[in-house]
């Protein structure tokens, strides 16, 4: 177990393409952290010059209080969970586990103590001497994940392990994932660009975009307090309203755009704080028309339209909401609630 | 097709037992033929039923040969085929595919131009190099040895070629994991890659053993001492050796016996096809 640091880091592969600049990230003993951003945003990236699979070409990256820009990834203690698991096909799954093991000169005893362990505790012992091919792929990713904690490295990496299993699956991973961290406390990195898992898994979740820090927070100060209107946008399902002035600046909210921070043009809405009455506290009113009207149990959402520009703005409701499609309603903000923006800098205002 | 066309059906297999009778034919004749005495073919009509004389051709034909024109009895000219075909399969096996290793995972300068270099090769077959090559071999002494008759013919662009291609499928992650795992590149690619490759080992295994089987001008120059004489070559030595009558029926057993190891080869690797096909590791 040890603390990760990272300094300064960037990327620059050949072409000049800067897949990641400016990465200023400590991360303490133990900590689960997730990395989250839109595809293409660097995320694998990062990570994998922090597995040494990718090398570093600016700043410094320290494991444990030691600088591991130039070791090898079997040397920097390490281990990695891949998207499709990456297992060994030609090796039964006692294999897969213990050949990491084996590399490292284990005793034939330790070996087998440690591969029984570890398989006990996710559950794979009954497939020890099975292929990968005769698993599923719910058991393939508890293989992979086997073969990463069998090791009992400093830190784990994960690179979207959950995104070839099923939606059910996947959320029984997760909690176990979590679970299991939990107990072990191991320095975790954690990809993903599934809302869900960035939200409930990590101690902090770090939020980037076109290969820089957007925010780094706990996923709650994330949501409730967006520091970018990329973030604002791009946390929370299903996204954030992002209202232009032009739309909210009407006669109606006159006295409350007063009462917004100076150089707020743009006002982030989550759909979950609009309502229908008017609240007492200071609020924004917002004249719309029904699009659609979507009932999903536990999550039902209201489709509207602003006016008078039409944009497109969504509502959380409750499932027996009584709204006509295409009439026209008032719904409100409070103040209190809002997310005021500067557009030109793309940061909160207050 | 599922069509149930009784003429057609007399037809389509009227013409597939026609086919197969004329791949068939000339091997029935050389089994046969393996069986009767010297003196039948010298009347000008191809026996078409088994004779009695089996047994002692095929000793003669083993033990002896035809010693009387200076060639070696059959099972050493056997034996030296063997070696010499093992020598090429093994050897051509084992450096296409640390070359096609090299080419793939390896970042070194002019790895493009060494692999267009071994490609191009691919249109240079043995006997359009042979001139040089035998000027090389016999500068260097190998003429009469098995160095010389296996050697020169190693070198494959053809597997090394098809290695590449099957690397290449091989997914990144799977370095990666290695990597990760502690291997380094020798432990990546006997631990790793040589096992996933094994049905494309053993493919290529058959295909360059049956090639090294059959190599005929190449043992023909450079081997004057009988010691070394190849199978594929004996039988032509056999035929025009002595001033005798060619012995039709131990030139056909010596060709029967000639043709049974690469089926041998071929049953023996069929098993590792099927099981490689059957359980696609990937
Ligand atoms: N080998 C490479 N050479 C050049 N550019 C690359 C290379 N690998 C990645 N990139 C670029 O770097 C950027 C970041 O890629 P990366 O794989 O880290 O994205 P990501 O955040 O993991 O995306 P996703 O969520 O789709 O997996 C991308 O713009 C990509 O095109
Ligand atoms: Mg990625």
């Amino acid at each position: 177990m040890a603390a990760i640091k990272i300094e300064g880091l960037g990327k620059v592969y050949p072409g000049d393409i800067r897949a990641v600049q400016d990465i200023n990230l400590d991360i303490a003993d133990g900590e689960f952290i997730v990395l989250v951003g839109p595809s293409g945003c660097g995320k694998s990236t990062l990570l994998r010059m922090v597995a040494g699979l990718e090398t570093i070409t600016e700043g410094e990256l320290s494991i444990g209080n030691k600088v591991v820009n130039q070791l090898e990834p079997a040397e920097r203690d390490i281990a990695m969970v891949f998207q499709n698991y990456a297992l060994y096909p030609h090796m039964t799954v006692y294999k897969n586990l213990a050949y990491g093991l084996k590399n490292r000169g284990f005793s034939q005893q330790d070996i087998d103590e440690r591969v029984q362990n570890t398989a006990k505790m996710l559950e794979i012992n009954p497939f020890l001497d099975r292929k990968p091919r005769a698993l599923s792929g719910g058991q393939r990713q508890r293989v992979a994940m086997g073969r990463a904690l069998v090791r009992e490295p400093a830190a784990f990496l994960l690179d979207e392990p959950l995104s070839n299993l099923d939606a059910k699956l996947r959320v029984q991973m997760r909690v176990e994932i979590k679970q299991l961290q939990r107990r072990l406390k191991t320095t975790s990195l954690y990809v993903t660009h599934d809302q869900l898992e960035a939200m409930t898994l990590g101690d902090r979740l770090v939020v980037l975009n076109q290969g820089r820090i957007e925010q780094v927070g706990s996923p709650m100060d994330v949501y409730h307090r967006p520091e970018t209107l990329f973030v604002a946008e791009f946390i929370g399902s299903p996204s954030m309203n992002i209202v232009r002035a032009s739309t909210f600046a009407n006669k109606d909210n006159q006295e409350a755009v007063k009462q917004l921070p100076e150089g707020t043009d743009v006002i982030g809405v989550r759909p979950d704080t609009v309502v229908f009455e008017k609240p007492a506290e200071p609020h924004l009113s917002f004249d719309c028309e029904v699009k659609l009207f979507e009932p999903a149990g536990a999550e039902s959402h209201l489709y509207l339209h602003l006016l008078p520009d039409r944009q497109a703005f969504t509502m959380r409701v409750e499932e027996n909401t009584a709204v006509a499609e295409g009439g026209k309603i008032m719904v409100y903000a409070p103040l209190s609630v809002l997310h005021p923006f500067n557009e030109a800098s793309g940061r909160r205002t207050d | 097709m599922v069509e149930n066309n009784r003429w057609g059906n007399i037809l389509a297999h009227t013409l597939l037992i026609l086919g197969v009778a004329l791949v068939v034919f000339p091997i029935y004749v050389a089994i046969i033929a393996s069986t009767h005495t010297g003196g039948t073919f010298m009347r000008g009509t191809i026996p078409l039923l088994p004779g009695t004389e089996a047994i002692n051709n095929y000793r003669t034909a083993l033990l002896q040969g035809r010693s009387s024109a200076g060639t070696p009895p059959i099972s050493l000219m056997l034996w030296n085929s063997f070696v010499m075909a093992m020598a090429i399969t093994i050897g051509k096996l084992a450096i296409s595919l640390l070359s096609a290793f090299a080419i793939v995972y390896f970042r070194f300068p002019f790895r493009i131009f060494f692999f267009w270099v071994i490609f191009v090769t691919l249109m240079l077959p043995v006997e359009v190099r042979i001139v040089p090559t035998f000027q090389v071999v016999a500068d260097l002494g190998m003429l009469n040895s098995f160095a010389g008759l296996s050697i020169p013919l190693i070198a494959s662009a053809t597997a090394t070629f098809l290695f590449r291609q099957f690397f290449m499928t091989v997914p990144e992650e799977m370095l990666e994991a290695a990597r990760v795992d502690g291997a380094g590149p020798f432990k990546f690619f006997k631990d790793i890659l040589m096992p996933l490759s094994i049905t494309n080992i053993a493919a290529l295994f058959v295909i360059m053993f049956i090639y090294g089987w059959n190599q005929y001008l190449w043992p023909l120059l450079i081997t004057t001492d009988p010691k070394y004489y190849t199978i594929v070559m004996g039988i032509q030595r056999m035929l025009t050796g002595g001033d005798s009558e060619p012995l039709w029926h131990l030139v056909m057993a010596t060709v029967v016996m000639a043709a049974l190891p690469p089926i041998l080869v071929i049953l023996f690797m069929q098993r590792l096809f099927v099981k490689g096909l059957t359980e696609t590791e990937k």
